[in-house]
């Protein structure tokens, strides 16, 4: 393995991490478009400007990727985007998660997949503002007026009907 | 208190988000401390980006599937082998990690991967991502949903306990297999990590008992035939830890 493939895998996880939020939790979907990214990185690596963040050019290559993804979603049919049903019966299967955490993952996938991104990159990557506008290829006023949409919608969902709900993380 | 430009919605996420060079983040600062209401607001955005990494930042330390892992033989591709191939059957001892192309197959489609791999890998896919229905009936209800399952296979069905290897049973559901029912029973390791056992009656005619192994885009099956039953075992696991469950899975049930 060269260096430079050593540098790439080492942010595989970060990369794994990211495709599992976006794709709501979907962990082989997720990998799928993981490996799609590593396999257009890799064939294109005399691409990259030696010198340039590497991290910031992997993120742009995964999310034209997810771009064409979700065209092409928008074209077929749609089965995916049905909205998981409010009742709880299936509370007893998923103890292992809070209440709030639910909530907030179930917002999270209700974000349009620009919103998505951009809560994802700035608040799981913490990728500066202006590095999300080059990645998405977005002014950065556009990344700050979506940010704050997004954010006030997730906000929305952890706050309201359980203002008392106990974080219980792991 | 005045500041040289009013504290915007765009100062405030910058903030959270530690984007403020320092003299502006001391003015957001004092800003906040005489208005209780935007710092509450910048509360709950902490609160959000905790959540997000209380819900993803698990996976960064998942172990990385194979597939994602760059080959050995060239090194300036990742391996394609699994995509032109589809799914790769190994035979059933180590051969793979003796001579890889010498020991993959093309799928061809045979009966035990039409009617038990594929759609035990297809179930597990569905299933195991689950997050609210991850299993019709709980293992709480173990007796009746062994009871179900056996009544509908027409056969003697068992939830084998994996107790011992890290895995609690979760419960299991009922599927239309591509000609008959099939069950499935899910697992559940302490870091979320799930697996499946997929149970169905035979069509095929050759009942071998060995196990076999295929593995697609990070996800292993271990199947193998006993009496009637055909048997795969999903998960994301590495081939030698699917293997150990499998035997446990084995000794329970023969």
């Amino acid at each position: 393995m060269s260096g430079l493939e050593q540098q790439v895998v080492e942010h595989i996880p970060r990369l794994r991490r990211y495709a599992r939020a976006l794709l709501r939790g979907d962990a082989l979907a997720a990998d799928d478009l993981v490996q799609d990214c590593l396999e257009r990185a890799l064939g294109r690596m005399h691409r990259w400007r030696r010198g340039s963040d590497l991290r910031a050019w992997l993120f742009t290559i995964m999310h034209n990727l997810y771009v064409n993804q979700v065209r092409r979603a928008a074209n077929g049919p749609r089965f995916v985007d049905w909205p998981e049903p409010d009742d709880a019966s299936g509370a007893a299967a998923d103890a292992d998660i809070g209440l709030a955490l639910r909530d907030l993952e179930r917002a999270l996938a209700a974000l349009s997949p620009d919103q998505r991104e951009i809560v994802l990159l700035v608040s799981l990557e913490g990728l500066r503002y202006q590095q999300v506008a080059a990645i998405l290829g977005i002014p950065e006023g556009t990344v700050m007026s979506r940010l704050s949409r997004a954010r006030e919608q997730l906000r929305a969902a952890l706050t309201q009907g359980r203002p008392n709900t106990l974080w219980r993380v792991k | 208190m005045t500041y040289r430009t009013p504290v915007t919605d765009a100062d405030l996420h910058a903030y959270v988000d530690d984007q403020l060079e320092a003299g502006r983040r001391r003015e957001v600062e004092d800003y906040l401390h005489a208005h209780a209401q935007a710092a509450a607001r910048v509360e709950e955005y902490r609160r959000v980006n905790a959540g997000l990494r209380a819900l993803y930042d698990p996976v960064l330390g998942e172990p990385v599937p194979a597939a994602l892992r760059p080959a050995r033989r060239d090194p300036r591709r990742w391996p394609r082998v699994a995509a032109v191939a589809g799914w790769l059957l190994l035979g059933g001892v180590g051969g793979w990690l003796l001579h890889p192309a010498a020991t993959v197959v093309t799928l061809a489609e045979g009966p035990m991967q039409r009617h038990l791999v594929q759609p035990a890998a297809f179930a597990h896919r569905i299933y195991a991502a689950e997050i609210r229905h991850p299993v019709e009936v709980g293992a709480r209800d173990e007796p009746h949903l062994v009871a179900w399952l056996s009544r509908r296979l027409h056969t003697d069905i068992k939830a084998p306990a994996l107790d011992a290897q890290g895995y609690i049973l979760m419960g299991g559901r009922l599927l239309p297999s591509t000609d008959r029912m099939a069950a499935q029973f899910m697992y559940e390791r302490a870091d979320g990590l799930r697996v499946t056992l997929y149970i169905r009656q035979g069509v095929w005619k050759n009942e071998e008992t060995a196990f076999r192994f295929a593995s697609r885009d990070g996800v292993g099956v271990f199947y193998w035939i006993d009496g009637p039953l055909g048997y795969a075992l999903v998960g994301e696991l590495d081939r030698g830890e699917l293997s150990a469950l499998s035997e446990a899975v084995h000794r329970q049930l023969h």
